[in-house]
């Protein structure tokens, strides 16, 4: 009997589990453990300077981040925050990552109204590498890098997927028809079976993406000796881009602790007070 | 039920005010010397709960109207910047954002509450109804809260939204055009949302104190669904009932706050956080969680106008249940039959919900890998057919057939000390 509904079950198992494999969809995403995970979690400033700079170096030729001010970058639990510096724009470092951005600013001139480009200071937000949505497209045939100021947010999976998709290219299956501009990767989501040539249960998982892969062994060098593997510039970049996200995230877990504790001491008090006042009463 | 006032005022203030404006009067009557059944369980606790909610809502959005700007161009970074540059501004938005998903927790487990103890039947049938224009106001005002960020949900599923109206023979295309403000949803659509979602929840505030004034005139129902007959059936609202109250809504507080301070985006969707293309449609639209069973019902049947009148009539269909339930017993304590079909609905409920959330064509099991199987669309008609079934069909009938357990003819009989039920009936 036992044997049987073992038969029956495991039966019915691979009578759900069948299609679930057939079809393609992309990889889940690796779950990495990361400094800022959990209630507790904060992120590691060292991770979060070498992760700027590969988004300076490598990202920001192509994507954007308009929703980031340099100050920022010096708040408290960012990647140069400074303890001297509590006014993040006398902060030194900040001041020169935003005079030395590769694009300025453009800016009005106020004596003789002429448009100008001008450095950028610590109260801009990050310059665009592309005037316009149009120029963006016109230099990456035909696809639109994204925005990256809440990346992290905006895709399922957040510095999880991001680390993993950096990390996901892989050579072209063979039985797939890419066109070249597009670059198999297997996080990357999207449904292969209409250029897919070979068994059609057997669809690889993932997707096409128009970005080349962007990193590279020492493409990028770490000002603290890290090595600089892909997999290393991908944790980085993956958790600034987290950190840039939500820079007020390590202040809201902070903060949640505090509530916390009140709270379930409150609630202690009260309980105490309900029992108190009930003690003579049935119900 | 509340009987004559017994607010003596003390000062010679008050004393002046009670002649000119009896406002303190009322106030005493209603929230310290007004009766409330002894036995109310936490079930019980919900309407505070619901009114800590209305509250936070109302106070976290005045503050984020101060920010908020309701422009096709400005909305979603105006949202970003409240997250970054706002003093507080992440744990006001947050605080907002997850509000919502708690006000329909907790509105959901009142309106349960209502039906598994027959809150709904006479003489509650008005304060139940207005009970329902309150969720119906809720549902409207989360919806235009949903599409203000501007992020690529919130304009897709104004448009799936808004497109539901156009369904409608004749009238559907004008209504569209004027709920638009043009031809397609723009900027005239998200200022006029922005007005609409900040005017509602004050209609809501309306109706609730209309709720409280009709639950006042019948009494509170209670887990036994017999009237409160003596003194001894009831205790004074304040301190017993606020107590209990304070301590619920303290423990709904620390389920809030995990939410806001460690998963704050957890029940929305990461699409949101792409700003609003018009061009772009996202692989597949998704409604928030609250609205999901309702839109599990409207993709239930192929045609469109079907599918919005069955969605329109699945909350329309609360409105009439005092009148569709014949069963004279309330609580479904004494109808073991009627609670394991109560069950089933909730069950059903759930599945609802799942469905909403699953594309329809995608396949839950399958026999073989072309063979026969249950798909989600399919799921989703059976549990419609319970969802109606239940209230146009077991309801009215079960309350003819079934036999209720014997009923306690006080509340205090079963719960004051004393002979218990229990042991009454066995010898």
């Amino acid at each position: 009997m036992l044997r049987k509904t073992l038969v029956l079950a495991a039966a019915l198992g691979l009578v759900i589990a069948g299609p679930a494999m057939a079809s393609g969809g992309a990889l889940h995403p690796k779950e990495i453990n990361w400094t800022f995970n959990g209630p507790l979690g904060k992120f590691d400033q060292a991770q979060l300077q070498r992760g700027f700079k590969v988004y300076q170096e490598v990202c920001a030729a192509c994507h954007s981040m308009r929703q980031l001010s340099f100050r920022t970058l010096g708040e408290k639990s960012g990647p140069f925050y400074d303890e001297h510096y509590k006014n993040p724009n006398d902060n030194p470092y900040v001041k020169a990552i935003a005079a030395g951005w590769a694009q300025q600013v453009p800016d009005i001139d106020s004596e003789t109204g002429d448009p100008v480009l001008r450095p950028a200071t610590t109260a801009d937000r990050f310059p665009a590498p592309y005037p316009n949505e149009a120029a963006a497209r016109a230099g990456n045939g035909g696809a639109l890098p994204p925005d990256l100021s809440v990346i992290a947010k905006a895709r399922h999976g957040g510095a999880d997927y991001i680390h993993s998709l950096l990390t996901g290219y892989r050579a072209t299956p063979a039985g797939l028809k890419a066109p070249e501009t597009l670059h198999y990767n297997a996080y990357f989501p999207g449904d292969l079976s209409g250029s897919w040539s070979g068994d059609k249960h057997h669809v690889p998982a993932g997707g096409l993406i128009a970005m080349p892969p962007p990193l590279a062994p020492g493409k990028v060098t770490f000002d603290d000796g890290a090595p600089s593997t892909v997999e290393q510039q991908s944790r980085d970049v993956a958790a600034f881009l987290a950190w840039a996200s939500e820079p007020k995230q390590t202040e809201r877990k902070q903060t949640g602790l505090a509530v916390m504790i009140y709270l379930l001491l409150l609630s202690v008090l009260v309980y105490a007070s309900y029992r108190r006042v009930w003690r003579n009463e049935s119900h | 039920m509340s009987g004559p006032s017994t607010y003596e005022p003390k000062t010679g203030v008050t004393r002046w005010l009670d002649t000119r404006l009896p406002i303190l009067r009322l106030a005493h009557d209603s929230f310290v010397d007004y009766p409330t059944p002894r036995n109310l369980n936490y079930w019980w606790t919900f309407g505070a709960i619901l009114s800590f909610c209305l509250g936070m809502q109302i106070v976290t959005g005045i503050v984020l109207a101060m920010h908020y700007v309701p422009h096709v161009d400005h909305a979603f970074n105006s949202v970003e910047r409240i997250m970054r540059d706002v003093n507080y501004g992440w744990l006001i938005r947050y605080l907002h954002s997850n509000g919502a998903s708690m006000f329909f927790i907790a509105v959901y487990i009142h309106m349960l509450r209502g039906l598994y103890y027959g809150s709904y039947k006479a003489p509650r049938e008005v304060l139940w109804i207005l009970g329902c224009i309150i969720y119906l106001l809720m549902m409207a005002t989360g919806f235009l809260g949903y599409v203000l960020p501007w992020g690529q949900m919130s304009f897709h599923g104004a448009v799936v939204i808004t497109n539901l109206f156009g369904a409608l023979p004749i009238v559907g295309e004008p209504i569209t055009t004027w709920l638009w403000g043009g031809f397609a949803v723009d900027n005239p659509t998200l200022n006029r949302f922005f007005s609409l979602h900040y005017l509602l929840p004050f209609m809501i505030a309306g109706v609730v104190i209309l709720h409280i004034w009709a639950l006042h005139v019948s009494g509170q129902n209670n887990p036994l669904g017999v009237e409160p007959k003596s003194k001894a059936d009831t205790v004074k609202f304040t301190p017993y009932a606020t107590v209990k109250d304070g301590f619920a809504v303290t423990l709904f507080m620390l389920l809030f706050a995990f939410f806001v301070f460690y998963m704050p985006n957890a029940l929305g969707h990461a699409d949101n956080y792409i700003p609003a293309n018009p061009l772009v449609t996202p692989t597949h639209i998704v409604p928030e969680w609250y609205y999901l069973p309702f839109y599990a019902i409207l993709r239930a049947v192929p045609d469109k106008l079907t599918g919005v009148i069955l969605m329109f009539s699945s909350i329309g269909v609360l409105f009439v249940l005092p009148w569709l339930d014949t069963s004279k017993v309330r609580s479904m304590r004494f109808r073991p039959t009627a609670r394991l079909f109560f069950i089933l609905f909730l069950v059903n409920a759930m599945i609802l919900g799942f469905c909403g959330a699953n594309l329809p064509d995608e396949f839950i099991f399958r026999i073989g890998e072309d063979g026969p199987g249950l798909n989600w669309l399919w799921l989703s008609r059976i549990a419609t057919l319970y969802y109606f079934g239940y209230f146009l069909l077991i309801t009215p009938v079960l309350g003819l057939v079934e036999k209720p357990l014997p009923v306690p003819d006080t509340i205090s009989s079963p719960v004051l000390p004393g002979p218990d039920l229990h042991n009454e009936q066995k010898a």
